[in-house]
């Protein structure tokens, strides 16, 4: 048994054991669990993906005369206004202005709201244009400029949903083909689309959400962040399998982190064709190996991980609960997998090199001594559903 | 056949005013077999076709003079297709769509993405689905 703060005082020390989600597996399995778990201190775990549910809190300063702005649009992006005065909410999502969208379908969306935080992290200039009505103590109703984020007070990411635990696995059952969030679909199920991090999932590794809960920090494109609420559809209740590991969504987090300390790299706009702009993000969160049943967590390979497939063309959009089979990650991954004796091509949308990358990057920085734990000061919700919506009239 | 070797360039047309019929040319006075993946020729405009030429060395290498001498530009290392690494996440979205497997994931257990100009056909599926851009295309 060890405890966060015994944890991070070897840290301290410069004498963590740390492996990453990927090298704790064989490193188990060579050394037997009850040794390992006398020696490693902490497994790191990563994802590197699209999450729709990103933005950020932008703060500009006055300018004079003062205006209190009611809408806005960087690069021509619309910012949601209803706060104070020269505050911003710009979510991963929305449109440029203009954009045909799926008008002329499939529609590109080369350019949104993920597409300025990339361009914010990066450093580069983006163009505020925002309008106001006008009031005694805030006169002006009309301004243009440019800013980097070095111009701001604030950038503050806030995301009421990252780092979904499991997700689902996208095939088109239709005669046509179907543009989706999980990617271009051929119809007749000749490929499929998928997008988790498997057994380098932070909530994968965790997944009765022991170590991670409100108030841990992570690692966030590079800054350090924190959990801070259940993720918004955060649903622990459903199917799991080897190791109370879920084969569906289940756990989400809402993080939020420092824009100014982040890294372009693991902050990138997304174009999804025919569907839409979203951001794709970086994310580590390490765990610390309190007892040999935290240790066993982290063991979870992709074989042993199941994900649902489900058929993007009818049973998702019309909310039926069909599935049509089940596969595990080390099928997916492998490029093919197989339904109802058919070959179906895999294609990821989250970046598994992505996220050994930043598991391997965050074993640094926690070997190192810059990256210390947090216990969490709240767990997260262990039994809970997601509602579908309810609709009157 | 042994001495002939096969090479993919991709020709650039300043601006097009060659009326003369240079895959006739290229096929009739030096022996080549041409493998078109794409071109885009638009009257007083400039132009451009990737495509991949068989022959001996020695031919390709006059071929390749002659086109020169027409004012034509010969590029053996960019292709129509260019990935960029530095913008590529490493995903692997695009990898079901690749006909060719040009881009491809050697190791199953990195999952990094390879490029391999040499084997790309120019049919652009993977412009369509990269959702970072990635990938694009010369003209
Ligand atoms: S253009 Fe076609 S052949 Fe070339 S890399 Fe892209 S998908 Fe593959
Ligand atoms: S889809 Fe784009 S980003 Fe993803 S692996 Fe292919 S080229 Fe790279």
């Amino acid at each position: 048994m060890k405890t966060v703060a015994e944890i991070n005082e070897k840290i301290s020390s410069g004498k963590a054991v740390v492996l990453t989600a990927e090298e704790v597996i064989d490193y188990v399995d060579r050394k037997g669990l009850e040794k390992a778990a006398r020696e490693v201190d902490v497994v790191t775990t990563a994802t590197f993906g699209p999450m729709c549910s990103s933005g950020c809190f932008l703060n500009f300063g006055h300018s004079k005369p003062k205006i209190r702005i009611t809408e806005a649009w960087l690069d021509d992006v619309s910012a949601y206004s209803g706060i104070a005065a020269v505050d911003l909410y710009l979510g991963a999502t929305q449109l440029r202005h203009n954009d045909p969208a799926n008008l002329d379908y499939p529609g590109d969306f080369r350019f949104g709201g993920g597409h300025v935080m990339e361009k914010l992290v990066a450093g580069e200039e983006v163009q505020l244009f925002a309008l106001s009505y006008g009031t005694d103590d805030y006169p002006r109703r009309e301004l243009r400029t440019r800013f980097t984020i070095d111009d701001l007070n604030q950038a503050i990411m806030v995301n009421p949903r990252n780092c979904y635990q499991n997700y689902n696995v996208a095939i088109n059952a239709s005669d046509k083909p179907i543009y989706t969030y999980l990617g271009y679909l051929k119809p007749h199920m000749k490929n499929c689309g998928y997008s988790s991090a498997g057994q380098l999932s932070p909530l994968l590794n965790d997944p009765h959400y022991r170590t991670i809960g409100v108030g841990t920090k992570v690692w966030l494109a590079g800054a350090q962040g924190h959990v801070y609420a259940e993720g918004t559809q955060h649903s622990p209740t459903c199917e799991r399998g080897v190791l109370g590991v879920p084969s569906e969504g289940a756990g989400t987090l809402a993080l939020t982190g420092d824009m100014k300390k982040m890294n372009r790299e693991f902050v990138r706009g997304v174009s999804l064709k025919g569907y839409g702009v979203s951001l794709s993000l970086g994310v580590g969160i390490p765990i610390p190996i309190l007892d040999e049943a935290m240790l066993k967590q982290t063991t979870i390979r992709d074989r042993d991980i199941k994900a649902q497939v489900i058929d993007y063309s009818a049973d998702y959009p019309e909310r039926t609960g069909k599935i049509v089979g089940t596969v595990n990650y080390e099928e997916l991954k492998s490029g093919t997998i197989e339904l109802n004796g058919q070959k179906v091509e895999a294609g990821s949308l989250s970046s598994y090199a992505g996220a050994r990358k930043i598991a391997a990057i965050l074993q640094e920085e926690v070997r190192s001594g810059k990256f210390l734990l947090s216990e969490p000061i709240a767990p997260l919700p262990i039994e809970q559903s997601m509602k579908p919506m309810k609709e009157i009239g | 056949m042994s001495d002939r070797i096969t090479k993919k360039i991709m020709l650039f047309f300043p601006e097009c005013e060659t009326e003369s019929p240079i895959v006739y040319h290229l096929v009739k006075d030096y022996d080549l077999m041409i493998n078109i993946f794409r071109a885009k020729v638009t009257p007083e405009e400039e132009g451009y076709l990737v495509l991949d030429i068989t022959g001996s060395q020695e031919n390709i290498g006059k071929a390749e003079k002659w086109l020169q001498s027409l004012g034509i530009a010969v590029n053996e290392t960019d292709k129509g297709v260019k990935w960029n690494q530095s913008r590529c996440v490493q995903c692997g979205s695009c990898v079901p769509h690749c006909p060719t497997g040009a881009l491809s994931i050697p190791d199953r257990l990195t999952m990094e993405i390879r490029f391999a100009s040499d084997e790309c056909i120019e049919c652009l599926s993977c412009i369509k689905v990269c959702p970072y851009e990635a990938v694009a295309s010369m003209f």
